[in-house]
């Protein structure tokens, strides 16, 4: 069956965006746009997921080509939870944007790009079409080369650069892996690959083109060896596109990951260990990283590589179990740190700092809004009816059946150097008095009108709300991961939604 | 023929990676390119090269009976062509602004201790 509606997520930001580009100058008008476009972005995806939640995996042939000869767009339960959360997060980096982001950036194309960016997203997890992922990757790195260089500041330049490389290298490692992929099986659909990669005799050669998709994802998601790029340069650019890449970009890859590895190279005994080891030092790297770093920002971006090890881990174990404990920790990770890179940049608006140093008595001065964030950092920690801590309960269950307990190890030194950081961030920022220092610059955020204010609290409110929903309805998420998991761990729908015959 | 690609296509990602591993960023692009190209020549070789084999079938025929030129490898590496092109020059206009900037071609020195920003 045809159905059209599926594409509307990526449509409406490739229109949104282009209309920006008309606006070029006219910042206020920009604004609008792009918050009214992320706005029909976001009820789109809610229509199109509970379309798949009630009638099951929606499929689009473009231009009508049958499936395994044309690009097949497909939506199942996992693409369009996570363009959901991607609109969420999108519409709430849109409203941080138009007050956050400084003017002259504005003039230079940030909000176009920005739809771009997101575009990219969607269309990389709505397509079921290998080569057609790699060009949505190619849209979302360019895309997020042009954000990440606007303003041309020497760190930002100098953090682009090891970005740069080390992007276009994975995506190096990503077409070579399809090349070998076309010339063992003969075919680029994911449906259509995962029927026949199981038929074919030299294992080896699979496992060789299965390592390719591992170094390529494993780059773009900072996977342990691979991982340098994102400390390096998420601390440079304007903290609402900090928020977009911490919160969405690693994301993309640890979704590619899942739906390569769940779909069409089935994780045998070397994969898994392999993943799992990854995921080991992927934590342990990550959070040593965090404890030595004084700046919010470079603190955050260790933490984004400690907790992508956590959803590694949970691919490795490969039960249905670890899987759903790997999906509720990603939808959790993808709202709570896009939310806490907006809230570095609101504590830069308020101190004009990020510098663990030089901060203090926030809790003094703005008591209601640091308990709401507040909120979020204990989401982040994972106390108990919070969102951080559901997904750890099924990782446990799923590393104590298989006797991974180096990994489980793993998870909570993890989560014991999380609470030791976040702790040690409340105490210096939000407690500790304010160093007496002539030379610090005055509060940005005391001297804004209320409008501007409101459009930075409002979408840390926004995600800090979905965090705790995430939370407290953990009953609905976790039947949500339970029926993606499922998905995963049988994918003959999947294969007879696309391909059209059993 | 097909041989002479195979062992093109081995240099030309020996030589991107060498060339990733040295210090200086237009040796970096460089390398990236290398390799970029190395993979449009692995997809093209995977694709059958053979001569006058159009991927037409017979009017007698229902499926292919002789070997055939795949026209699938060499549309994906149009597509890779063009994203290629438009990424590196990105990156060159990049280590353009780079090099004025910290006036040095040497990518040890991309480590301003800076601080404080946006």
């Amino acid at each position: 069956m045809i159905n059209n509606y599926l594409i509307l997520p990526v449509i409406a930001h490739l229109f949104t965006a282009v209309l920006l580009l008309f606006f070029w100058r006219r910042t206020v008008a920009q604004r609008i746009i792009s918050i009214a476009g992320s706005f029909i972005v976001l009820l789109a995806a809610i229509g199109l997921f509970t379309r798949v939640w009630n009638n099951g995996i929606l499929v689009m042939q473009a231009a009508n080509w049958e499936a395994p000869f044309g690009i097949t767009f497909v939506a199942d339960v996992f693409s369009s939870s996570m363009v959901l959360l991607t609109s969420f997060a999108g519409l709430a980096v849109s409203l941080f944007s138009a007050a956050g982001v400084a003017r002259a950036r504005m003039q230079y194309g940030y909000f176009p790009i920005l739809h771009f960016l997101l575009m990219g997203l969607n269309g990389a997890f709505l397509t079921g079409d290998i080569f057609n992922l790699y060009v949505w990757f190619e849209v979302i790195i360019i895309s997020s080369f042009v954000l990440l260089t606007l303003g041309g500041r020497k760190a930002q330049l100098e953090g682009a650069v090891k970005y740069m490389a080390l992007n276009i290298l994975a995506s190096t490692f990503f077409l070579t892996g399809i090349g070998m992929l076309y010339g063992i099986t003969g075919t680029l659909n994911m449906a259509d690959l995962a029927m026949k990669v199981p038929l074919v005799g030299h294992r080896i050669l699979v496992d060789v083109t299965a390592i390719f998709f591992i170094l390529g994802f494993g780059i773009k998601s900072a996977v342990f060896p691979l991982y340098f790029w994102l400390p390096s340069s998420y601390h440079t650019p304007p903290s609402a596109v900090a928020a977009i890449f911490g919160g969405l970009l690693t994301k993309v890859g640890i979704y590619a990951l899942f739906r390569v590895f769940t779909l069409i190279f089935i994780p045998d005994d070397f994969i898994r260990t392999l993943l799992i080891i990854l995921a080991v030092l992927t934590i342990l790297t990550g959070s040593f990283g965090a404890i030595i770093k004084r700046n919010i920002r470079r603190m955050f971006s260790y933490l984004i590589v400690c907790h992508i090890g956590f959803m590694i881990g949970g691919l490795g174990l490969f039960s249905e179990v670890a899987l759903m404990g790997a999906l509720f920790y990603l939808f959790h990770d993808m709202i709570i740190k896009t939310n806490l890179f907006l809230i570095a940049g609101l504590i830069r608006q308020q101190r004009g700092t990020m510098n663990m140093e030089k901060l203090g008595g926030l809790y003094a001065e703005y008591p209601r809004l640091s308990l709401l964030i507040a909120i979020v950092l204990f989401s982040l920690i994972g106390i108990p009816p919070l969102s951080g801590f559901w997904p750890k309960i099924y990782l446990f269950e799923a590393g104590f059946m298989t006797g991974q307990y180096i990994l489980i190890a793993a998870i909570i030194i993890g989560s014991l150097v999380t609470l030791y950081v976040v702790s040690r961030m409340w105490a210096d920022v939000f407690w500790k008095r304010a160093p007496l220092d002539d030379t610090s610059p005055e509060d940005r955020f005391k001297r804004m009108g209320i409008g501007k204010k409101t459009l930075l609290v409002t979408p840390i409110a926004f995600l800090a709300f979905i965090s705790l929903y995430i939370g407290l309805g953990a009953e609905n998420i976790t039947a949500v991961v339970q029926r993606i998991a499922s998905e995963m761990m049988d994918t003959t729908p999947y294969i007879r939604a696309v391909l059209g015959k059993s | 023929m097909e041989i002479l690609l195979v062992i093109l296509m081995g240099l030309l990602y020996a030589a991107g990676i060498y060339m990733l591993f040295r210090r200086s960023m237009v040796k970096l692009l460089l390398g990236i390119m290398l390799l970029g190209n190395g993979a449009n020549i692995l997809i093209f070789l995977l694709g059958r090269i053979t001569k006058g084999q159009p991927p037409v079938i017979d009017e007698a025929a229902k499926v292919f009976t002789d070997i055939y030129a795949d026209p699938i490898p060499q549309a994906l590496i149009l597509t890779a062509i063009v994203i290629g092109f438009g990424i590196q020059s990105f990156a060159i206009v990049l280590l353009k602004r780079v090099y004025v900037l910290i006036n040095s071609d040497d990518l040890d020195d991309l480590n301003t201790p800076e601080d404080e920003d946006i």
